[in-house]
């Protein structure tokens, strides 16, 4: 709900320089791998939807597809238009969800990542009718559904019609999986309210990145009810492993080849192959 | 009864418009074979929660009056029962006035007001029986969600609830009707049950939203409701839904997606607090007003927005002033729907259950 709880902390001066929530390190931004992990501690950085895609897709398989499906403010919210201008702006594309066609590991599957630079991922009408589109694409084009979620919830300037975006995603989603579609759902940093209560919680596999918050209510909202302390480590991947919620745990630099292997066991492909791609891709790199 | 004189009285304790429960019991009082009051024996409403609401005040002072008048005429035998009759008038057309120009927050506080009728008032009043089943077979039992067999002349159905209760006491049972993931499996255990006996579901929402605690998250409270509405799609049996009160955001949907939904015509449906969202835009929670307005959230704002299909009309001044009046509104619009869907096969069903959201 409230991405604005998410909001990057300012940058240092120049931003040459982030510092890690894991650790508290100073790291110079230049050591960043593209995976964006935190040299000392590991710590996974947030990183951006084109980056995530890159990272995860074989090399330029991601086929967009309804870029143009933008916002409408039917509530005419108090400055709710000006906001999305600026956002689209800032971010390049029109609403926190990219869509489209893309391969894993040479699986083809219908594709979509959350941007959580825009609105904090937030859900409205355009990112729920988005994710509709894409399982209504998987499900024509008998493909398994890969989401990258990364949401603060609901969008609150769309009010209830971003609610009823929980609804609609969801009733796409039981078609899928009425028709034996196979659905992959992996939760980033970080993905909680209206988000986590709907499409991102029904996959048939759930994975985590390492760390992530992952909830229904955000922290502070449970802090200010119980008024009281949380406990360590609450609402983090490895919390929601232990308690039955998620899958497995993945750390980003082997979500693709992860991705890959749980595609093949679907669809009747070799794991093992996967698997060995992915040893000679690591050779590779290590020469 | 203390004296009243001239329009600056202060009144701490006027029963904001409760005046009908304290007239005796209302509606048929019926043997029911459901076991819904033993853990929450029910009295009158809570004097302690009662608050009066601002803007009702010009129609609380002429309540305040009439019941004056009235104490006094059966005290000397006057026959004042022109002048009570007049004021009466009087007070209708004060009703009228308050009522026909809410505000989206006022609308919000009448939504949430203690002596609105909740699930119970539903079960004693328009029901012929109702047989209640607990526990989803995985955690608990939830109490902030009531399930249950239920008869209305004739018609069967599911019925499922928030429940707030009525009483401090039963509030903290209900836990303020706050559920915790058990409440939502528990309903979708059994809905599944109205599938399989071929009996259509009712559901009533009144919640805040959905309990944000520690235990709700460790159980997967994202995960119930994600599931709920996922798997309310497919159930082929006709789903109505009633916001009763308040639709708290996720908390409410978790038992909404249904063919027919409807809204009371005082109460909201939000995806956020007027408070929370406050909050968030302007960090302040006194500005809860102009996010009640900027929200959207009234029965009308949504019926125009496609959100929900109808509003059942409150007497006016509300149903906690008229709570029998309203359950009977209620009671005739369910009615209608029953029939009605029991007429269209199931496919069809599910088929127009995801077009209506699909087009939101």
């Amino acid at each position: 709900m409230a991405w604005s709880r998410f909001k990057k902390k300012k940058n240092m001066p120049g931003g040459l320089w982030e510092k890690c929530e894991g650790c508290g390190a100073m790291i110079f931004r230049k050591d960043f791998s593209a995976l964006k992990l935190c040299p000392d501690c590991g710590h996974h950085f947030s990183i951006g939807a084109r980056e995530r895609i890159e990272l995860t897709v074989d090399e330029s398989s991601f086929n967009e597809l309804w870029a143009d499906v933008s916002t409408v403010d039917r509530l005419d919210f108090v400055g709710y238009a000006e906001k999305i201008d600026r956002t689209v702006g800032k971010c390049g594309n029109n609403e926190a969800v990219l869509t489209g066609r893309a391969a894993v590991h040479g699986y083809s599957v219908a594709f979509g990542v959350m941007d959580f630079a825009f609105l904090g991922g937030s859900m409205g009408v355009a990112v729920g009718e988005k994710i509709c589109r894409l399982a209504e694409l998987a499900l024509a084009e008998g493909l398994p559904l890969v989401i990258f979620c990364a949401s603060g919830g609901a969008r609150m300037h769309e009010g209830a019609l971003s609610l009823m975006q929980m609804a609609k995603t969801c009733g796409a989603l039981q078609r899928f999986h009425e028709a034996s579609g196979f659905y992959i759902s992996v939760l980033t940093n970080p993905t909680t309210g209206g988000v986590t209560a709907s499409f991102a919680s029904v996959a048939d596999v759930i994975l985590a990145e390492p760390g992530a918050l992952i909830g229904f209510a955000g922290p502070r909202v449970i802090k200010e009810t119980l008024k009281q302390d949380l406990p360590k480590g609450f609402q983090r991947s490895e919390f929601l492993l232990e308690k039955g919620q998620v899958d497995r745990i993945v750390p980003r630099g082997e979500l693709r080849n992860e991705i890959g292997k749980l595609l093949a066991y679907a669809t009747g492909g070799d794991p093992v192959a996967v698997g060995a791609v992915a040893e000679d891709a690591a050779d590779r790199e290590a020469e | 009864m203390q004296g009243v004189s001239g329009h600056s009285i202060s009144l701490p304790f006027v029963p904001s418009g409760c005046w009908i429960y304290n007239s005796g019991p209302v509606g048929k009082s019926k043997k029911k074979n459901g076991d819904h009051k033993s853990a929450l024996q029910r009295s009158g409403p809570d004097r302690s929660v009662e608050r009066a609401l601002s803007f009702e005040q010009p129609i609380l002072e002429m309540e305040h009056k009439i019941q004056e008048l009235k104490s006094l005429a059966s005290s000397t035998r006057l026959d004042l029962n022109g002048e009570v009759l007049a004021l009466e008038q009087r007070m209708l057309q004060v009703t009228d006035q308050v009522y026909s120009g809410l505000t989206p927050w006022e609308r919000v506080q009448v939504a949430r007001h203690p002596c609105r009728p909740v699930a119970a008032d539903y079960v004693d009043q328009m029901l012929d029986d109702f047989v209640e089943l607990h526990g989803d077979r995985l955690y608990a039992d939830d109490r902030a969600i009531l399930t249950g067999l239920a008869t209305m002349e004739g018609r069967r159905f599911l019925l499922i609830a928030h429940r707030k209760g009525k009483t401090t006491q039963e509030r903290l049972l209900c836990n303020f009707a706050c559920a915790h993931p058990e409440g939502y499996r528990k309903a979708l255990a059994k809905m599944r049950l109205a599938e399989k006996l071929g009996m259509p579901i009712v559901t009533l929402i009144n919640t805040p939203g959905a309990y944000p605690g520690i235990g709700a998250e460790e159980r997967g409270q994202a995960s119930a409701i994600a599931q709920n509405i996922r798997e309310m799609f497919s159930i082929r049996a006709p789903i109505l839904c009633i916001v009763i009160g308040e639709g708290g955001s996720g908390g409410a949907l978790g038992i909404g997606v249904g063919d027919r939904v409807a809204m009371l015509e005082h109460s909201y449906y939000s995806v956020i607090s007027p408070e929370g969202c406050a909050a968030i835009l302007w960090k302040s929670g006194d500005k809860a007003p102009e996010a009640a307005d900027a929200l959207k959230l009234t029965a009308p704002d949504l019926r125009r927005l496609g959100v929900v299909d109808d509003v059942i009309a409150e007497p006016r001044g509300g149903a906690h002033r008229y709570p029998e009046a309203t359950i009977v509104t209620v009671k005739a619009w369910l009615s209608r729907w029953l029939d009605e869907l029991a007429e269209v096969p199931a496919e069809e069903l599910t088929d127009r259950r995801y077009a209506k959201f699909r087009a939101m």
